[in-house]
């Protein structure tokens, strides 16, 4: 078992079990070594400036934007934007691109399982263009039958959008064979890699896709800084997202030019020392090895499904194999409201999640009204798990059940 | 943060032996109520005869403590003048927000059990989901007559 519950302050010293790392990850120390040091050594504004500090701030944050062009093998480091986080960047997407690009007629297709932030973008970019906005359904589980992926692609189809990883099944999506339908028709592929980017390492020329998204609080790393790949030739050709200083080439009273890719989509002031706390937890997560983390947080969810499965009350929803499930075990019980099963788990000082997940179509979908989530990552242990099990088959008697 | 009491007795047997979770076929005041955040969704059913709340139930679903909150709620406004029913719902509501008094929460009797509640931000709409939506059934009595149809 990974023991690096040490580097990981907040957990030190605590019975607090923290099993909701699918909404955000805590971050270990270096993180925050990191962004200490940029506070206290470098701070200034990354702007190229003509003084030491203001330099040695745009080296770090363009560090930084390397690290990240590595980390999702994209071709150079300008096909990197740093966002505040997913739903920025696929904001940025749907204002720029498929706002300029989509027409009446135009079909933008999005998998029922989409989280929300990966909904509300292509419903507005529909509603300014009068393109369609069409579903790619999935079966009980959580699987998207070829069939219906390939029946749902059509000449029509002008964008597709999927979670790489779904934040309620957590089961890995067909991505690069979606990619490939939507290349087949001339359309281009956006990729939310908000949940698998702390679990699978992300290489954007494998995938296939034009965009990629994620954010970095979900990986260890801090909130408000993300980041948004896309292919350098989409960046060039599209219009600026937010207007203002640092985007800007020339201006004159009634007109400007925009600065160069990616500085052209960053405007005003940047997140330099979330950038730098950002690469931090990539590092991190380098360092332990993602394929090590993964098995580690396999061998945990399986233990925890074994046990959920042997409760008769307890219904797991998706996959019944743990290694399908990037440590994400979203459950029901029988005759308990998930924010009542929340509210029990908090009273064992266990942390999960409870509610719709942001993902409502789904939970229509599936016909559930809404659930409990419980996600495992690195940090977790076997102590983690056994106390999640113990609270989860006391819950319905107390809950007033009689069994 | 020691063991919360809010799933307490009273709470947990409101929520599973419910006394007034049932159609009213002869309401003459209906409203639905919902909390999107837990999803709570309820139906408050009154019959009002002058200014007197002569009988009342509801239906629908949603989290303990929405469901036990609306049921302790009818057991206590059943039989009451409208203003008084008003009078106790205002109260409650300023237990779950803190700032009732203790003569205040002591009124309450049952509803009281619920007080902790206001330690819990997350879940103070589920707690007076069904109060206020008494408070809007004679806000607006006009929205609330069942459509003859
Ligand atoms: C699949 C998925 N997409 C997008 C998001 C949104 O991420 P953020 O809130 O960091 O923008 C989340 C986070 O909950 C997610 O799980």
């Amino acid at each position: 078992m990974l023991d690096l519950r040490k580097d990981f302050p907040i957990l030190r010293g605590t019975d607090v079990v923290y099993l909701d790392s699918a909404a955000t990850a805590q971050r270990p120390a270096c993180v925050m070594e990191a962004e200490r040091a940029f506070n206290d050594e470098r701070n200034a504004n990354p702007l190229r400036g003509l003084y030491a500090w203001s330099m040695e701030a745009t080296e770090a944050y363009e560090r930084a934007r390397q690290t990240v062009a590595d980390f999702v093998h994209a071709r150079q480091p300008e096909e990197i934007v740093f966002t505040r986080n997913t739903t920025e960047g696929l904001n940025l997407i749907a204002y720029t691109w498929a706002c300029t690009n989509l027409r009446p007629g135009d079909e933008v297709l999005v998998t029922v399982m989409e989280h929300h932030s990966n909904l509300l973008p292509w419903q507005m970019a529909c509603e300014r263009t009068g393109a369609t906005l069409r579903f790619l359904e999935c079966d009980q589980r959580g699987v998207f039958p070829e069939e219906a992926m390939r029946a749902a692609v059509t000449e029509r189809t002008k964008l597709v959008c999927m979670g790489h990883v779904s934040n309620v099944f957590g089961r890995v999506n067909p991505v690069e064979k979606m990619a490939e339908l939507a290349h087949s028709v001339g359309a281009l592929m956006v990729c939310d890699a908000a949940q698998s980017a702390p679990h699978i390492a992300l290489d954007v020329q494998k995938l296939g896709v034009d965009f990629l998204v994620f954010s970095g609080h979900k990986l260890c790393g801090p909130m408000g800084i993300g980041a948004l790949w896309a292919r350098m030739e989409l960046l060039e050709d599209m219009p600026p997202f937010l207007r203002g200083g640092e985007m800007i080439e020339y201006v004159t009273r009634d007109s400007a030019t925009w600065a160069e890719v990616p500085h052209k989509f960053e405007a005003g002031t940047v997140n330099a020392s979330g950038a730098v706390g950002l690469e931090a937890a990539i590092r991190y997560l380098q360092t332990a090895g993602l394929e090590t983390i993964e098995s580690h947080v396999n061998a945990l969810t399986e233990r925890a499904l074994k046990g959920m499965q042997a409760l008769p009350h307890v219904h797991v929803i998706g996959s019944e194999n743990a290694v399908e499930h990037s440590g994400i075990l979203t459950f029901t019980v029988d005759g308990v409201h998930p924010h009542d099963i929340a509210a029990i788990f908090d009273s064992d000082r266990i942390c999960i999640r409870a509610g719709h997940h942001c993902a409502q179509p789904l939970m229509k979908h599936l016909g559930v009204g809404s659930t409990a989530r419980a996600s495992i990552y690195l940090y977790n242990n076997e102590q983690d798990v056994d106390r999640f099990l113990e609270s989860l088959a006391t819950l319905r008697s107390r809950m007033g059940y009689g069994e | 943060m020691e063991n919360r009491s809010f799933y307490n007795e009273v709470l947990t047997e409101h929520n599973m032996r419910p006394d007034f979770k049932h159609d009213l076929p002869d309401a003459n005041l209906v409203l639905e109520g919902v909390n999107p955040s837990c999803g709570d969704d309820i139906y408050l059913k009154l019959k009002v005869e002058g200014d007197t709340i002569v009988d009342g139930a509801f239906v629908g679903d949603g989290c303990a403590i929405s469901q036990a909150s609306a049921d302790i709620m009818l057991g206590m406004i059943v039989g009451l003048p409208k203003d008084e029913a008003l009078h106790l719902a205002d109260c409650f509501i300023r237990m779950i927000k803190g700032t009732a008094s203790e003569e205040e929460i002591e009124e309450l009797d049952e509803a009281g059990a619920l007080r902790d509640i206001s330690h819990m931000p997350a879940r103070v709409k589920c707690a007076v989901l069904g109060w206020h939506t008494l408070e809007e059934i004679f806000k607006n009595p006009e929205k609330a007559r069942p459509k003859a149809d």
